[in-house]
């Protein structure tokens, strides 16, 4: 990825930091431009969102994603956090047998991935069981 | 001196290897390697895990603590041995994810396992002169040791964060007063873009850790005109179970003062992360007015002493966060392959 | 708006083509069609193709000049259409459209994609574009991931089993051997789906759709004109398009694409038919959770029921309404941007009572549904033997 593209989204990915709509209240993340639901009567604003969830589906990824080879088998999920939003993330620091639909997960901060050795390091977000 | 700890935070990752299982693949007696360097086990970091996350996930677990603005903390210094980058330095990368940015300085401090403790004395000297409200220094590390070497045996992951404002109403301990001893002796060192380090075997004991330990912890004692009677604990930079207690012996602390402060045999040499975490699980224990000697050492060579004195209502304001003891509680045994894995030492 | 009538269909033989190029397929699949309708290559007005990746597959865009260049058929207007996986699709409603509101008579509609040139890492790299990078791929997402959770969630939701996946795999292949282009033309158990390698469960290497390279191609030409050229013609009755969000975990319903659902009511009311009245479909089956989602998603049965259904037997040839009787994208191949349009060309075969083995008997309703990627977008359009 490159690293401007990287770098917009840090506050996304270190942070969780998405939007809510001062019109309809609705919180968004991943961030938008345009609340999907109110579109020019929106009002968004950055906010924070809370990093707990739980997770609603899961799968066990064997055949990994480009720069995840090192990790697989993995757990990704989809989690919904408390603040409403859904979004999918690794489950990380879990066993692959481990995981249930229903469980509770905090956010952390861990690295994504590398632009190679030489370059850029990328760090974002995971769930991990509580 | 009018400044103290305002909160710590620690992270552990939870993979541990066993002695018997790095002893099993290189044909050492198990047992000769324990009673050596009284040390069961150590922690390994997951893949995804860098020095970088392990100082994030402790300066966020700080500020569990203190529930203070991150944008007052003005200063941010993270020293380790293994920052991810050789240029690009950590404390920018901590300063985001705790939504720090912008108005602050930062910058990495290396100085072998001392690293982290500099950046106290950093922070203490710019609350000190009012150039900041509150400062952070942290001590991380995901210590690389080469394969077969002795080191492997203790060479963990682990960070730890302490951030310092002037004594009031925030701060949970005083630092009373710091000193260090500081020399140039080559006990333990890795030259640039080579992977692992290399040491002078027998010679890191006495003109290295020794040495500059002793002299700091009487420095201090001298300077403040006290004795190891005046402590409630003493915490040392834990390389294996065996310096800390005869460092401790040496200067007439008893066991007691040092056990709670000792936690290698659990979770291996955390490096930067060693002295600090030890002072973060005796404060996460300790009782108002009871004092602590804390003394960190960093190859090369450096040893800075700190004394701490805890103040009233640290009780409740250490129940914010997870404490030492939860995360060396939180263990995940792996084997030797996995390990390997999880070090990089197998690729795909 | 005027009716619009397919009136020739052609497609190449879909798999691992080693000896062909993409422009080569192009020619080929168009070549049949247009031998099919009996019309002379002059007679085009217009071309829509559609494919998904020839930019990361072989390293050309403006696919538009290459088709219509190679065809031989400069300077009629000619345009690529891409919406990932319903590429192809998207590509017959355009031409469709067009053909509908008098700007043009006689359109070709073709899909294409080349994907064998490549390794497969690059090849299931470039089809995880059709997923969100920031927010699905970054995180580790993989394009069989997204299915894999919805398969999860589905099998939670509603009961639905790795057997009944399995199943759809089955019909599948079995299908797949009467038809002579088809990728695969060999029989595979419920049991040799269960024990294949696990992709990203609960999804294993025989739930999945192949990496494949193919063209497809149909001719449109006004239904009124049509008994010109064909005395087959049959009517595109109903053309439907949906778009949703690009993220899986953006979308309302974890369990249903619901770009499906839209895209099917747009397309049953222009056609004025319920699900009861298709006689056979050919559906977007990428992975095999997908048939069973799409089955429901289109109306054939009950949300949550599609395992059951399938398990039943109703969708095979002879089955209350046969799914997928060319093989399916799991048997037949999906080269992605031709997938869409030769799902047209089954049903066209079908309807003309031309699909020799595979043949649903009296057919006269049939429909075809195209997905792109997780559900981002999908199109369906309801096809009829003409008067």
């Amino acid at each position: 990825m490159a690293v401007p593209r990287f770098w917009r989204e840090i506050p996304n990915r270190y942070n969780l930091v998405g939007a809510r709509c001062g019109n309809c209240n609705k919180v968004l993340f991943p961030p938008r431009y345009i609340c999907p639901f109110c579109r020019r009567m929106g009002k968004l604003e950055p906010y924070r969102l809370k990093r707990r969830g739980k997770v609603l589906t899961y799968t066990v990824v064997h055949a990994a994603a480009n720069g995840f080879e090192d990790q697989a088998p993995y757990v990704l999920a989809i989690v919904e956090l408390e603040d409403g939003p859904r979004l999918t993330a690794q489950v990380t620091d879990c066993n692959t047998d481990e995981i249930k639909i229903g469980d509770e997960v905090e956010i952390v901060f861990r690295r994504m991935g590398e632009d190679g050795q030489d370059g850029v390091i990328y760090y974002g977000f995971k769930a991990r069981r509580v | 001196m009018d400044v103290g700890v305002v909160g710590y935070g620690v992270y552990i990752p939870r993979y541990r290897i066993r002695v018997e299982e790095i002893a099993k693949v290189w044909g050492d007696d198990p047992e000769s390697v324990k009673r050596g360097l009284l040390i069961e086990e150590k922690s390994v970091p997951a893949p995804d895990e860098d020095t970088a996350t392990i100082a994030v996930e402790a300066a966020r677990n700080a500020l569990k603590q203190t529930g203070i603005d991150p944008h007052d903390i003005e200063a941010i210094y993270v020293g380790s041995e293994s920052h991810p980058y050789a240029v690009k330095p950590t404390a920018t990368i901590v300063a985001e994810a705790i939504e720090a940015t912008p108005d602050l300085t930062a910058a990495d401090y290396e100085f072998a396992c001392k690293a982290g403790t500099v950046g106290i004395q950093t922070c203490m000297g710019a609350v000190e002169a009012g150039m900041i409200k509150y400062g952070m220094a942290i001590g991380s590390d995901t210590a690389q040791s080469a394969p077969g070497d002795a080191l492997e045996y203790t060479a963990a992951a682990g960070g730890c964060a302490f951030i310092v404002g002037r004594n009031g109403s925030k701060t949970l301990a005083a630092i009373e007063d710091t000193y260090s001893y500081t020399t140039d002796t080559p006990d333990f060192w890795r030259r640039e873009m080579r992977s692992y380090p290399k040491h002078g075997g027998r010679f890191t004991g006495k003109p290295g850790y020794f040495k500059h330990v002793l002299a700091a912890a009487n420095g201090l004692l001298r300077k403040l005109q006290l004795t190891p009677q005046d402590f409630a604990y003493v915490v040392f930079h834990q390389p294996n179970g065996k310096f800390p207690l005869l460092a401790a012996k040496e200067l007439g602390f008893s066991k007691e003062q040092v056990a709670p402060g000792l936690l290698v045999s659990k979770i291996g040499n955390t490096y930067s992360g060693s002295t600090m975490i030890g002072l973060a699980a005796v404060l996460d224990q300790a009782k108002p007015e009871e004092r602590i000697l804390a003394v960190s050492y960093g190859s090369g060579a450096g040893s800075d002493a700190f004394s701490i004195i805890v103040r009233d209502g640290i009780e409740s304001k250490r129940d914010a966060a997870p404490k030492v003891l939860d995360y060396v509680g939180q263990r995940v045994i792996i084997d030797y392959a996995t390990y390997a894995k999880f070090k990089k030492l197998l690729v795909k | 708006m005027r009716d619009v009538a397919v009136i020739g269909v052609g497609l190449t033989k879909f798999g691992e083509l080693w000896d062909v190029s993409f422009r080569q397929m192009m020619m080929e699949a168009g070549a049949r069609a247009i031998e099919d309708a009996g019309i002379d290559g002059k007679q085009i007005d217009a071309m829509y193709v559609g494919n998904m990746s020839s930019g990361q597959f072989i390293r050309q865009e403006h696919i538009s000049s290459i088709v219509a260049d190679h065809a031989g058929l400069v300077p009629i207007p000619s345009t690529r259409v891409e919406g990932a996986c319903a590429s192809g699709g998207l590509a017959l409603r355009q031409a469709v459209i067009a053909v509908a509101s008098g700007i043009h008579d006689i359109i070709v509609a073709g899909g294409i994609e080349k994907m064998t040139d490549v390794l497969t890492g690059q090849a299931t790299g470039a089809l995880a574009t059709a997923a969100d990078q920031e927010w699905e791929v970054f995180v580790g997402a993989t394009f069989p991931g997204l299915y894999a959770l919805m398969a999860r969630r589905h099998m939670y939701e509603f009961g639905t089993t790795e057997e009944q996946m399995a199943m759809v795999a089955v019909k599948n292949h079995h299908n797949a051997c009467f038809n002579t282009c088809a990728q695969y033309k060999t029989e595979i158990t419920v049991e040799d789906v269960l024990k294949s390698p696990v992709v990203t469960s609960p999804i294993k290497l025989l739930d999945c759709s192949p990496i494949t390279d193919g063209a497809a191609c149909v001719i449109l030409a006004p239904a009124e004109k049509a008994r010109k050229f064909t005395d087959t013609p049959i009517v595109v009755t109903g053309t439907g398009q949906a778009s949703d969000t690009i993220s899986l975990h953006g979308r309302s319903s974890l369990t249903s694409i619901r770009a499906t659902t839209e895209a099917a009511q747009t397309a049953y009311k222009m056609a004025r038919v319920k699900p009861d009245d298709i006689d056979l479909v050919e559906v977007h089956d990428c992975f095999t959770i997908a048939e069973i989602m799409a089955i429901e998603d289109l109306g054939f049965c009950k949300k949550g029921e599609g395992g059951k259904m399938t398990e039943q037997g109703e969708t095979a040839i002879g089955g209350r309404i046969p799914v997928n009787t060319s093989g399916g994208l799991k048997g037949k191949g999906h080269p992605v941007g031709a997938t869409g349009i030769a799902q047209a060309v089954e049903i066209v075969q079908q309807l003309r009572g031309e699909a020799g083995k595979r043949q649903s008997d009296g057919a006269e309703v049939g429909l075809t549904h195209n997905v792109g990627g997780s559900g981002g977008t999908a199109v369906v359009h309801v096809l009829r033997r003409g008067d």
